[in-house]
């Protein structure tokens, strides 16, 4: 795994949660997964192919995504809903495009695929290279959620 | 000169969340009378159903993207004049950009968004 692809992707998070849902996470201490286990409640998760390749997840803890999505649609909710659903996947979809707008001043060049959105206690999230990955706690006041990473150089690009 | 905060704007997104979200950051700058479409081509249909005054459009979706509805909105001898405003999660190619009245990137704020939409409207007063 290559460290100068993670760094976009946590400048991403962050700035897409400052913007849209007018928070201020905390990054914790990174450290290796090596399990396929999700260690939130609802994981969106995209595929990333070119100079790089491999699959970006972000997985949310329910206090904190029903904080983040309230906060982005302007009205409170307070069950895991569709709305909900539908945030996940567009909040991964902003932090692939930021992260790779960054990627790109580095000379990287890398498209990104559809998100996905699983949920539910327990559920895996199936990296594209199958692991292990490198996972960023992030905190913010009503719950954590972590940065889900999994990625590698493309030889010759 | 202000903008006339009654312009009819259609939100086109394939995400019903992103449509929120956008609805939630108009209605920050005071623009309420908004409609919405799925795809392109149910904006099509809204667009030749009743007055729309601006188009933000979300560039990637299926069915009909947001390039393909800004082709037809430009061929369109009823709709070419159509202040569109193209959301993108990156940003776009030269020759897009020509034909969009202006573009966003997200993540955005409702500052930068309303300030789009005024620039915008203001210079096709001008």
């Amino acid at each position: 795994m290559d460290v100068r692809f993670i760094n976009p992707f946590l400048n991403g998070t962050v700035q897409v949660l400052k913007t849209m849902a007018f928070v201020e996470p905390k990054a914790g201490k990174p450290f290796l997964k090596k399990d396929s286990l999700a260690r939130g409640d609802i994981s969106g998760i995209i595929g990333l192919t070119g100079a790089a390749r491999g699959s970006l997840a972000l997985s949310f803890s329910e206090g904190c995504i029903l904080r983040i999505v309230s906060n982005m649609l302007g009205e409170e909710i307070k069950t895991l809903n569709g709305d909900i659903k539908d945030a996940v996947g567009e909040i991964t979809n902003m932090v692939s495009g930021a992260a790779r707008k960054e990627l790109e001043t580095l000379g990287f060049n890398i498209t990104a695929a559809i998100p996905t959105v699983v949920s539910g206690k327990d559920h895996s999230i199936s990296h594209v290279l199958g692991g292990p990955s490198i996972i960023i706690p992030f905190e913010i006041p009503q719950g954590p959620f972590v940065v889900d990473i999994c990625i590698g150089g493309v030889e010759g690009k | 000169m202000s903008v006339d905060k009654n312009l009819k704007i259609l939100i086109v997104d394939d995400f019903a969340t992103m449509r929120k979200v956008i609805r939630n950051l108009l209605k920050q700058g005071g623009f309420e009378n908004i409609v919405e479409a799925e795809d392109g081509a149910a904006a099509l249909k809204v667009l030749k159903s009743q007055p729309v005054d601006f188009i933000i459009s979300d560039w990637n979706m299926p069915n009909m993207s947001g390039l393909d509805l800004l082709k037809a909105v430009r061929a369109d001898d009823e709709l070419k004049a159509l202040p569109f405003l193209m959301v993108t999660a990156e940003a776009l190619k030269d020759n897009v950009v020509a034909a969009v009245s202006n573009y966003i990137v997200k993540p955005f704020t409702a500052e930068v968004l309303n300030e789009k939409i005024e620039k915008i409207v203001k210079s096709l007063a001008a």
